[in-house]
């Protein structure tokens, strides 16, 4: 395949940045999107230019590092996959790709399609854990009895790989997916209910000074999520939300 | 409790029940106005007591006017807000692919339901509070004193055909905003659970129904007086 590539580079935080155009041939439709971006970075160092800058760690689709808003969708036009996951079969013949970055304030760009994603560690740090003693007389998980549907929730919100997609996405940049897949995984269980009050005012109150938007509940980020992250979620901290606030 | 409004989920829960209280609202309208069609002695009745009844007018009426604008005004908060969010806008977007017309454009929606509001408005409201608390006339009768003015005051205004054109429109709008506004506003408050599936079907027939019965109502009167 051959294809016409826009890509976003942008030199560091403060450059401004442009789309720019660039043509790679021979792309193996059986190949990765990533692998396509290798192939293309190959040709640019080779003619001694800048290779773009993308995220990209496991590459199978488990970390949530790779990242790219592609032809104005997170992680392209398949469902269900990552960036790393996306293959090139998607793709035409001919066709002209558009390559950018996740877009929200709150995730800043760093170069080319790399931003900086540490806002949602910080919302991880306000309360996205359980706090249990690990010195040597741990308790085992299972010896708390959890009943299956909960159990089985509480896993579906923690397969969350915190890949920002659902932001990138959402017409208002907002996080109420991932934070509500966060604040449910404990919400859900027994383990998570000593600090369950604390754990979602924090976690709203720092995604809210993280600057990224308000829910309109449009359902884009459940449909572009890798993970399929339900919008369940996103009602069950809207509720124990509530009931935190009327407690505290 | 303290500043809920200050945060992003306080706010969107109040957004919910400002709209939750509104279609409650407009189901009410919706069965007066249809009596008009059903039977003019009812309507006359129901406008009157509506019109005249302390509670309705002190207590309910504010209470709706209050609604109304908390509403609109958060949504263009929320609205600017959201545009903040994202500074640098995408080259390509494809929001199609995930999401409804309706669902990103809540805020265009809205802004036209807010400019047939300010329309009805002047045809209804003021008139009827220049007549009742200016004028004094509490009677709710014809200048003749045949019987109520009510109904004749209705079919008198929708004869000009560029008004039902704009109540058509207008009603349109009001259906696309319930279309997604409806069960946004039950996600919003946190109900998401075995009645979703249900509740969506039944937003359909009310976003689609009752819009369609205001449009039916305004077109029977022009063609009928
Ligand atoms: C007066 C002009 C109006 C404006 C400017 C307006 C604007 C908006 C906006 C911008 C939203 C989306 C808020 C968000 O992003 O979460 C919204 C939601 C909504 N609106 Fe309106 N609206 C208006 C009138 C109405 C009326 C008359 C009704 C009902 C009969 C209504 C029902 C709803 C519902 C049910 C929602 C969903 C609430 C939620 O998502 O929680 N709106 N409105
Ligand atoms: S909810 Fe889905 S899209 Fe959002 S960060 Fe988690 S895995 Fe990524
Ligand atoms: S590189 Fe790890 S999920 Fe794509």
């Amino acid at each position: 395949m051959n294809l016409t590539l826009k890509i976003w580079r942008q030199k560091n935080a403060n450059d401004k940045g442009k789309m720019v155009d660039y043509k790679v041939n021979d792309i193996s439709p059986d190949m990765s999107f990533l692998e396509m971006l290798d192939v293309l970075n190959e040709q640019l160092i080779n003619k001694d230019e800048e290779p773009v800058a993308f995220d990209h760690d496991c590459r199978e689709g488990i970390c949530g590092m790779c990242s790219l808003y592609i032809n104005g969708e997170a992680h392209g036009p398949d469902r269900g996959i990552t960036t790393c996951q996306l293959h090139m079969r998607m793709f035409k013949d001919g066709d002209t790709i558009y390559i950018e970055p996740f877009r929200a304030k709150a995730f800043p760009v760093v170069k080319d399609l790399i931003v900086d994603r540490s806002s949602f560690d910080r919302i991880q740090h306000a309360g996205g854990f359980i706090s249990v003693n690990t010195s040597g007389n741990t308790i085992d998980a299972n010896a708390i009895p959890v009943n299956k549907h909960d159990a089985d929730k509480a896993f579906e919100a923690a397969t969350c790989i915190g890949c920002g997609a659902c932001v990138a996405t959402c017409k208002n940049s907002s996080a109420m997916l991932f934070v509500g897949a966060k604040v449910s995984q404990f919400a859900l269980l027994p383990q998570g209910q000593i600090e369950a009050t604390d754990r979602v005012l924090n976690m709203v109150k720092q995604m809210d000074e993280e600057g990224f938007g308000n829910c309109t509940n449009t359902g884009a980020c459940e449909v572009e999520c890798p993970k399929g992250i339900s919008l369940e979620n996103i009602a069950r901290m809207n509720t124990e939300y509530l009931k935190a606030s009327l407690k505290g | 409790m303290s500043g809920i409004l200050n945060s992003s989920i306080g706010r969107k829960f109040a957004m919910a029940l400002s709209a939750l209280f509104l279609m409650f609202f407009i189901l009410q309208h919706f069965a007066i106005n249809i009596l008009s069609v059903i039977s003019p002695d009812a309507f006359n009745e129901a406008s009157h007591f509506m019109g005249t009844f302390w509670a309705v007018q002190y207590l309910l009426q504010p209470v709706l006017i209050i609604g109304v604008i908390f509403h609109f005004v958060m949504g263009f908060v929320l609205e600017i807000k959201n545009n903040k969010a994202r500074q640098v806008s995408y080259a390509k977007n494809n929001g199609g692919a995930n999401s409804s017309w309706m669902s990103r454009n809540m805020i265009w929606s809205g802004g036209f339901i807010l400019v047939f509001l300010v329309i009805h408005f002047l045809d209804f409201w003021i008139p009827e509070i220049n007549t009742k608390y200016i004028q004094g006339d509490m009677s709710g009768l014809l200048a003749d004193g045949e019987g109520y003015r009510y109904f004749e005051e209705l079919q008198h205004k929708f004869v000009p055909i560029w008004r039902v054109a704009l109540y058509c429109i207008g009603f349109v709008f009001l259906s696309l905003h319930l279309l997604h506004g409806f069960n946004s506003a039950f996600q919003s408050i946190g109900a998401n659970n075995k009645y979703t599936k249900g509740l969506k079907g039944f937003s359909k027939i009310y976003a689609i129904g009752i819009p369609l019965g205001f449009i039916f109502i305004a077109l029977f009167h022009h063609f009928n007086h």
